[in-house]
C-alpha cells in the first residue's frame, strides 16, 4: 500500500464516511445541484421510517428477462441489480463515488494500477461471507472472448486482475484512468457469489439489502428486506412489490386507483390532469440523459462541419422541450455533458435557433439547399420521437433545409437504423462522469461512436484528461472537449430529458440522484413509505 | 359411433401435420424479422464482438436449417426445450401462464355462452319486438368498439371513479379462487362483451331458420307454447351452426386476449408471445405458436363432433 500514492480526488473519497454526516453535508450543497430534484424541504428533513410495503408499477421489463448480469437491459432488471446485489462503488446522490462493497481504493501516480480493498464482514444472502474471489470473478464475467456483456468496452482497459488476500484487488490497466472506480457503480458490474472461475446468477444471491421472494420475468418481483444487511439507515421498506405494467394508461390507472404506490414513465400528456388530483405528486429530477440526432461524419453531405453546423443552427431546441417533453426536459448545447455533472462546461454559449446562420453555414459549405432524410422510431426518444422530427424540418425549411422524416419500426431499430443510416435519432442514459461518456459514445474508433466522429485533437485531450491528476488541468481539458463537441462534432444534442415519477403521498425519500431514474436507480435501498 | 371414431383419428392426424407446417412457418417468419435475439437482448449496448459471443453461446451462428431440425427433434421427443433468452425451460413458462390464459377464458365463457344463448332464444322468441332490437343495437355496439376502448370504459366507471372492482388483474397461485375471481372480474366481462353478439345472433338466426321448417308449425298448430317449441323441437335442430359458432368464439377467448391482457396487465400466453417474439425468442415463440394452433384445432374437433352428434346426417356427406 505505502508503494502507491494517493490520488487527489480519490483521498477525499477514501475517508471513511458517516452517512449521517455525509446525509446531512450532502443536504447542505443540494442547492449547488441546481435543478436536480423539485422535493420540498420538509419532506427532506423527515427521518426514514421502517417497514411497510412498497409497490411500484414499472415499464420496462419481458418475460425474456435474465438474471445474467452481462444482458441486464431495462429498469427491471437494473433495480434487480442494485435491490439484491452491492457493487464495488457507489454513486451518492450528490453525484460523487462512495464506497460500497470496495471500503477503500488507490492508484499509482499514473492511475494504470489499483488497489481495492473490500469491506470485511458482509455475508450474501446465504450466509457465505464476501472475499475477492467473488469480486475478481464477478468482474471477469464481463471480460475476455466468451463475454458477451454490455459492460465489456468499460473494461477492455484491464489486463490483469489479482487477489493480494482475502479482502484486497489489484486491476492493472492498459493506460492511466482517473475515474477507474467510477465504472464499478455500474449496473452490470454487481458482486455475485463465486462458482468456481466464473459466477452464480441463478440463484440470485447477493449481498444487497432485499432477498428474492417470487422473481417473475415479465410480470413481477418481489422483494424482501435482507434483516443482516451491513449498511445502517438503508433498507427502510418490509417489502418491495414490483409489477410491469407496460401499457401507460393502466400503469396510471393502477396509480389513482391505488393499486400501486409509485410509477415510472408516466404519459407526459396527461401529467397535468394527474396533478390534479389529490394524494399524488410528481417529481422530476433533471438528469444525464439527453437525445441525440447522430450524423455520420464520414458521409457526404455530413463531412463538411458547415452543413453539421447549419443543421445545428435549424433546430428550434426550446420548442422541442416544450413540444416534444412537454417541459419535463432542458435544451441541450450540442454536447453530452449535463450541467449537473462535474466538470460541466458552463462558459459556453447556448446555441438558439437561428435560419439566418443556417443558412450563412449552408452557404459556406457551397449549397444552396440541402435535401436530407431523417430516420426515426420510437424506440429512440419515445411516444413522440416522428413528431419531434416532423418539428425539426419545419424549423429546418426556414433555412433552406429540407429534411423528410422516415418512419422505421421499432423493431430492430437498434440494429439496423442506429449506426446504420447517415441521419438517425438516438438517447443516452447518460454516464456519471465526462470521460466515461465521452469515451463511450465521441472517442474515435470505439464501437458506439454513433456519428463516427473522429477528431485528433478531441482524442488526444480524451487520453491525456483520463490521467490527469490535477483538478484544475482537468477541468480545463473537458472544458475544451465540451467546446469541440459543440462546435465541430456530428452530433445534435437539441434537449436533456428528466426523469419523471408519479407516485402517492406515502412515498418518501431524501436527495435524489441525477445519474439515472428512480434515484440512480437505488429507491428500493433509499426510499420509505410513511 | 365407429364412423365419429374414424373421422376423429383421421382430423387428429391431419391435425399433426398442420402443426408441423404452422411450425415451420412461424420459424420462416421469425427468421425474416429483422435482427435476432443478441441483438434484440444487447439492444443498444450491443457490440460486434459481444454480439458473436452472444450468438455463439446459444448456438444461433448454426444456419437456420439445421437449428429447426434440432428443435424438431427435440420436440417430437416431448422435449419444449428451453427459452433462448434467459434459459428457463419452456414447459414452466408456458404452463403458467397457459394456465392462467385458460382461466380467464373459461370465467368469460362460463358468462358468455348462457348469455348469448338465453339472449339468441328470448331474440328469436320475441323477434321484431322491442327486446330483440335492443339486444342486437346493444351487443352489435359492444363488439364494434375495440377491445381496448371497452376495457378503459369499463375501468372509467367500475374502477376509478367508483372502487367496484381493481383495474390491474394480477393474480398470482397463492391466492384464493374467490380472491382471482374478483381480480378478473373486468377481463372477463370485457372479454364477454366482445364475444356475445357473435353467438347470440348465430343462435336467433338458425333458431329462426328453423321455424320455418313444416315440422315446427306442424308443432304449433298441436297447440304448442311459442317458448316450448322454440326450446324443444327448434332448437335441437339449430344447434350445429350455433356449436360451431360457440366453438370459434372460445378459441378467440383463449388465443385473441393479448390486447385485453395489457390493458389489465394480466400474466397470459399472449402476452409472453408478444415478448418473445419482439426479442426472437424462438423457441418460446414456437411453443406458444403450437399451442394456440392445437387450441384452435381441437375446439374446432369437438365442434364438429358435437355437430355430428346433434344432427348424424352432417356424417355422410351428400
Amino acid at each position: 500500500m505505502n508503494k502507491t500514492k494517493t490520488l487527489n480526488h480519490a483521498n477525499t473519497l477514501n475517508k471513511p464516511i458517516d452517512r449521517r454526516r455525509f446525509l446531512s453535508g450532502s443536504l447542505a450543497t443540494g442547492a449547488a445541484i441546481g435543478a436536480s430534484s423539485m422535493m420540498s424541504t420538509n419532506l427532506m428533513a423527515m427521518p426514514a421510517k421502517k417497514g411497510g410495503t412498497l409497490r411500484v408499477g414499472f415499464t420496462q421489463g419481458a418475460t425474456s428477462d435474465s438474471t445474467d448480469p452481462a444482458t441486464f437491459n431495462n429498469d427491471f432488471m437494473f433495480t434487480y441489480a442494485y435491490g439484491v446485489f452491492n457493487n464495488l462503488t457507489e454513486i451518492a446522490p450528490d453525484g460523487s463515488l462512495i464506497p460500497e462493497l470496495a471500503l477503500k481504493w488507490d492508484a499509482t501516480p499514473d492511475a494504470k494500477m489499483w488497489i481495492f480493498e473490500l469491506r470485511q464482514g458482509v455475508s450474501f444472502h446465504d450466509g457465505k461471507e464476501l472475499d475477492a474471489n467473488d469480486v475478481i470473478a464477478s468482474i471477469n464475467h464481463h471480460r475476455g472472448e466468451q463475454s458477451k456483456s454490455s459492460a465489456k468496452p468499460l473494461l477492455a482497459d484491464i489486463t490483469s486482475i489479482k487477489a493480494l488476500d482475502k479482502y484486497t484487488i489489484t486491476i492493472e490497466l492498459a493506460g492511466g484512468n482517473a475515474d477507474f472506480p467510477f465504472i464499478f457503480s455500474q449496473y452490470n458490474l454487481v458482486i455475485h457469489p463465486a462458482k468456481g472461475e466464473s459466477i452464480d446468477f441463478t440463484s440470485m444471491n447477493g449481498t444487497g439489502a432485499y432477498k428474492v421472494k417470487q422473481f417473475e420475468p415479465g410480470v413481477r418481483a418481489l422483494y424482501q428486506r435482507n434483516e443482516n444487511y451491513w449498511k445502517e439507515d438503508r433498507a427502510h421498506l418490509d417489502e418491495i412489490e414490483i409489477i410491469l405494467i407496460s401499457d401507460p394508461a393502466a400503469r396510471l390507472n393502477a396509480l389513482t386507483t391505488g393499486e400501486v404506490d409509485l410509477i415510472d414513465r408516466p404519459d407526459l400528456k396527461t401529467l397535468h390532469l394527474l396533478k390534479r388530483r389529490k394524494g399524488l405528486r410528481v417529481e422530476q429530477t433533471t438528469g444525464t440523459k439527453h437525445y441525440t440526432l447522430p450524423m455520420l461524419s464520414d458521409v457526404a453531405p455530413y463531412k463538411d462541419n458547415n452543413v453539421r453546423q447549419a443543421l445545428k443552427y435549424a433546430i428550434d431546441r426550446q420548442e422541442m422541450v416544450d413540444k416534444i417533453l412537454k417541459g419535463y426536459g432542458t435544451v441541450g448545447n450540442d454536447h453530452p455533458i449535463a450541467p449537473s455533472m462535474r466538470f460541466f462546461n458552463n462558459e459556453l454559449k447556448q446555441r438558439e435557433y437561428d435560419a439566418d446562420k443556417s443558412r450563412f453555414y449552408l452557404k459556406k459549405a457551397g449549397l444552396k439547399k440541402l435535401d436530407i432524410q431523417l430516420n426515426l422510431a420510437e424506440s429512440a426518444w419515445g411516444n413522440d420521437t416522428v413528431n419531434g422530427g416532423v418539428l425539426f424540418s419545419e424549423t429546418s425549411a426556414k433555412a433552406g433545409i429540407n429534411i423528410e422524416v422516415v418512419r422505421e419500426p421499432n423493431d430492430g431499430y437498434w440494429s439496423n437504423v442506429w449506426l446504420k443510416k447517415p441521419f438517425c435519432a438516438s438517447y443516452w442514459g447518460g454516464r456519471p462522469t465526462a470521460d466515461w461518456m465521452f469515451t463511450t459514445a465521441y472517442a474515435d474508433g470505439v464501437s458506439w461512436n454513433e456519428s463516427r466522429w473522429s477528431h485528433e485533437k478531441f482524442n488526444q485531450l480524451l487520453v491525456a484528461a483520463r490521467s490527469e491528476l490535477n483538478q484544475e488541468r482537468r477541468r480545463e481539458m473537458y472544458f475544451d472537449m465540451q467546446r469541440l463537441v459543440h462546435d465541430e462534432g456530428s452530433t445534435i444534442i437539441p434537449m436533456f430529458g428528466n426523469y419523471v415519477l408519479a407516485m402517492n403521498d406515502k412515498v418518501q425519500h431524501g436527495q435524489t440522484a441525477s445519474n439515472w431514474n428512480l434515484d440512480g436507480l437505488r429507491f428500493m435501498e433509499r426510499w420509505w413509505i410513511s | 359411433m365407429n364412423s365419429i371414431l374414424l373421422m376423429t383419428l383421421k382430423r387428429l392426424s391431419l391435425g399433426v401435420i398442420t402443426l408441423f407446417v404452422v411450425s415451420l412457418i412461424i420459424f420462416s417468419a421469425v427468421e425474416i424479422l429483422p435482427g435476432d435475439l443478441a441483438q434484440e437482448v444487447l439492444g443498444q449496448t450491443a457490440t460486434p464482438e459481444t454480439i458473436a459471443a452472444f450468438r455463439h453461446e446459444l448456438g444461433l451462428d448454426k444456419p437456420a436449417i439445421s437449428r429447426y431440425v434440432s428443435w424438431l427433434t427435440n420436440m417430437i421427443q416431448g422435449d419444449f426445450g428451453h427459452s433462448l433468452a434467459n434459459g428457463r425451460a419452456i414447459s414452466d413458462l408456458l404452463s403458467d401462464r397457459f394456465s392462467n390464459t385458460l382461466f380467464v377464458a373459461a370465467y368469460a365463457a362460463i358468462i358468455a355462452v348462457p348469455l348469448a344463448l338465453t339472449l339468441g332464444i328470448l331474440a328469436a322468441l320475441y323477434r321484431n319486438s322491442w327486446f330483440d332490437r335492443i339486444a342486437n343495437i346493444t351487443t352489435l355496439s359492444s363488439i364494434s368498439f375495440p377491445e381496448f376502448f371497452v376495457a378503459y370504459i369499463l375501468i372509467l366507471f367500475l374502477s376509478v371513479n367508483n372502487s367496484f372492482f381493481p383495474s390491474l388483474a394480477n393474480i398470482s397461485d397463492s391466492m384464493p379462487l374467490s380472491e382471482q375471481l374478483y381480480r378478473t372480474i373486468l377481463p372477463a366481462i370485457t372479454l364477454t362483451l366482445v364475444v356475445v353478439v357473435h353467438m347470440m345472433r348465430m343462435t336467433r338466426a338458425s333458431i329462426i331458420n328453423v321455424l320455418a321448417s313444416p315440422y315446427v308449425e306442424m308443432a304449433r298448430m298441436k297447440g304448442m307454447s311459442p317458448a316450448r317449441v322454440i326450446v324443444f323441437h327448434a332448437l335441437p335442430n339449430a344447434l350445429a351452426p350455433i356449436i360451431n359458432v360457440i366453438a370459434l368464439n372460445l378459441a378467440y377467448l383463449v388465443v385473441g386476449v393479448v390486447v385485453v391482457e395489457v390493458v389489465f396487465v394480466y400474466p397470459g400466453l399472449g402476452q409472453l408471445l408478444v415478448d418473445s417474439v419482439s426479442k426472437r425468442d424462438i423457441t418460446v415463440v414456437q411453443a406458444a405458436s403450437l399451442i394456440f394452433a392445437g387450441t384452435f384445432i381441437l375446439l374446432n374437433l369437438i365442434a364438429d363432433i358435437l355437430s355430428i352428434l346433434s344432427n348424424p346426417r352432417l356424417l355422410n356427406p351428400r
